[in-house]
């Protein structure tokens, strides 16, 4: 058999039909649901009499405009609120298995789906949400889709792929103390653009890449489509096969083992080759703050905000212009001068018991600015408990944070978690588009110590000087 | 779905690169239940002042691109989020065909299923097609799939290249689902090879 690509590996084994010129039909192994993008879905399915193929690989959870607030008091938002029932109803009537807002085991899909052990390597996911390529840090081919999109794969449990191009990402070199996961990836969006994976699934790999956990590995994928990539992948390894270990739904026993042996193997063989391919040096790489209205709008913590007119692209320096503009920045300012007025350390880029850990270790003993107001939302009621059980929680709240009950939050602001117009925020979450975090809204994102640091000084701080406790 | 035949519409232009699905219909519009009445929405915060009056600079408000069936933009349209509501919107505000360098993946599948037709034309003619635009009131283009060639008001043609088996749907309104269930018992083969992994026990 010719040398294989790990992308390669896993779409031959899940291709249920194919034809030259055409999209190829893919098995999907496991289908994440939430509130927000499933309701017409279900109501296709209902008009033309169909049922659920797969209920029992089809999982759905309550994430993207619930409230983080108390739980005990019913959902406010009566739009929002008619949104969670139809999707508990749906769940009812067609069988699948629902994390409601009660649940332990709630919270954001691409947290929750990793936790639960339902994420595994060599799979098929997807989710009618972009944010779907989280799951790519299993090593499996985990796709962002439409809604139409999750009607088609509720009715067959298969998707229409055309087959994507495959993009290596190495990251090689030892980043600097400060330097996370999250300023890794900012600086790969910067470097690529938001369309550099157009039509690409990437594979990240490197020295850099390979130490990382399988949190910060999360991160990595989580904010791929942000490089406009299908899908990103990173090769499951014995890091990946300690984190299933116990899960819930993972395998058990034999099952677990001979599943190991067969995972073991999903690696891009050493003489395959991808279509293209962009190295990095991540002891090049500095703790990242965007400064504009797309993630790649990026630089180092250390810089200023650019001058539009320094862009050779005539349509990005109007981009660039048109940003600058919206975000209240002038060309020239130092970044760490930029005040802040409020700090969002959350998401299902940076919501997990590693992120909010690192965060606390900064926070430690301080306190957050005057005049900023900071929240911590747990990525999930698991992460909310753990870090309870850990005391995480009361440094943070000692400090002056609000601690949150789980969900999407102020990544985008579809519950009453916003910013009001003209707020700036630093984000440890992965869009910062105009109005993202609520109307007339700034946001920089970040790292979660970059957020922890910027909440009690009040502006953005290089993280690598930063005395952080242990 | 509705077949998509040949029309003639006035073109809009839309000059900004990177356009998001959040500012093509913002996340305030998406806990509807249906899929039809987003047109109402569409570029909401781009469109509208926070009062709700209308930004008079703003394309969808200038008299001149009333009745607009054609949009034309820079390169990454539609990038972000996956939220069909983006192409529901358009297509609910009665855009039928979309034209730009480029589009981000997950927004231009989702076009196709809902009867949009995004039209991929390299940067130069896209450029002198804002310039034709910005110099004439009313432009309009004649899309015509089948042929897949677009006619000018001067009645240049420019040709442009599409996915056979995407334009083959959009022709005929096929249902992807109908479709699929054609290959039922490669599917259901399918099924019955998967590693045992690949299963879930659900009563955990």
């Amino acid at each position: 058999m010719p040398p294989r690509t790990l992308f390669e590996k896993i779409w031959n084994s899940h291709v249920v039909h194919e034809e030259p010129g055409r999209p190829s039909l893919i098995w999907v192994d496991r289908h994440l649901v939430h509130e927000v993008t499933s309701a017409q879905a279900f109501e296709g399915l209902r008009l033309a009499g169909r049922r659920v193929r797969r209920p029992d690989l089809t999982f759905a959870t309550v994430d993207h405009d619930i409230p983080t607030t108390d739980r005990s008091i019913p959902i406010q938002d009566p739009i929002a609120k008619k949104q969670v029932e139809a999707l508990a109803r749906n769940c009812t009537d067609f069988g699948i298995t629902f994390f409601d807002l009660k649940s332990p085991h709630q919270g954001i899909v691409h947290v929750i789906g990793p936790e639960l052990g339902i994420t595994l390597p060599g799979t098929t996911i997807v989710c009618g949400d972009s944010h779907t390529s989280t799951h790519g840090a299993f090593g499996s081919l985990a796709l962002g889709i439409g809604t139409s999109e999750v009607e088609h794969v509720l009715a067959t449990q298969c998707i229409w792929l055309e087959k994507p191009r495959s993009l290596e990402v190495r990251v090689d070199g030892a980043p600097s103390r400060g330097v996370t996961a999250k300023d890794i990836i900012l600086s790969i969006i910067g470097h690529i653009g938001t369309a550099g994976g157009t039509g690409s699934v990437i594979e990240y790999r490197g020295d850099a890449i390979t130490p990382l956990s399988m949190e910060e590995r999360m991160t990595i994928c989580n904010m791929t489509i942000e490089g406009g990539a299908r899908a990103g992948l990173i090769a499951p390894d014995e890091t990946t096969f300690r984190y299933i270990r116990g899960r819930r739904y993972a395998p058990k026993g034999e099952a677990l083992e001979s599943a190991e042996d067969y995972w073991r193997e999903l690696r891009t063989d050493p003489d395959a080759s991808f279509d293209r391919c962009i190295e990095m040096d991540a002891g090049k790489i500095a703790p990242q703050v965007t400064w504009g209205t797309n993630p790649a709008m990026v630089t180092d913590v250390t810089g200023e905000v650019p001058d539009p007119e320094d862009f050779e692209d005539l349509h990005m320096r109007k981009a660039a212009a048109h940003a600058l503009k919206y975000m209240a920045l002038k060309p020239g300012t130092p970044i760490q001068s930029i005040k802040l007025d409020r700090v969002f350390i959350g998401s299902c880029t940076n919501s997990r018991l590693s992120d909010l850990v690192a965060a606390s270790r900064v926070v430690k003993g301080r306190k957050v600015a005057p005049d900023v107001r900071a929240m911590v939302v747990p990525g999930s009621q698991m992460i909310k408990y753990q870090a309870e059980k850990e005391g995480i929680d009361r440094i943070f709240t000692e400090a002056g944070f609000e601690w949150r009950e789980s969900g999407c939050s102020m990544c985008l602001g579809m519950n009453p978690d916003i910013l009001a117009p003209g707020e700036r925020c630093a984000s440890t979450s992965n869009r910062n588009f105009e109005g993202r975090q609520g109307r007339d809204g700034r946001t920089h994102l970040v790292s979660p110590i970059m957020a922890a640091a910027a909440a009690t000084t009040g502006h953005f701080v290089d993280v690598r000087e930063w005395d952080m406790a242990s | 779905m509705e077949p998509f035949k040949q029309f003639t519409g006035i073109v809009m232009s839309l000059d900004q690169v990177n356009v998001d699905t959040d500012q093509i219909i913002p996340k305030q519009f998406l806990k509807l239940l249906e899929r039809t009445g987003f047109g109402q929405y569409l570029f909401h915060d781009w469109r509208f002042h926070p009062n709700g009056s209308p930004k008079a600079d703003f394309p969808l408000n200038q008299p001149r691109y009333k009745g607009a069936k054609i949009l034309l933009a820079r390169a990454n349209f539609g990038c972000g989020s996956s939220r069909e509501h983006a192409a529901w919107a358009l297509k609910d505000y009665g855009f039928r065909v979309l034209i730009a360098p480029s589009y981000a993946d997950i927004f231009y599948s989702n076009c196709f299923k809902n009867g949009l037709l995004p039209i991929t034309l390299n940067d130069v003619t896209v450029s002198q097609l804002f310039e034709e635009i910005a110099q004439q009131e009313g432009y309009s283009l004649n899309v015509n799939l089948e042929n897949q060639r677009i006619r000018k008001p001067n009645d240049e043609k420019l040709h442009f290249e599409i996915d056979l088996f995407r334009k083959q749907c959009l022709l005929e309104g096929l249902d992807d689902i109908s479709l699929t269930l054609w290959h039922e018992e490669k599917i259901r083969s399918h099924e019955q090879r998967l590693h045992p992994f690949q299963l879930v026990d659900v009563s955990r």
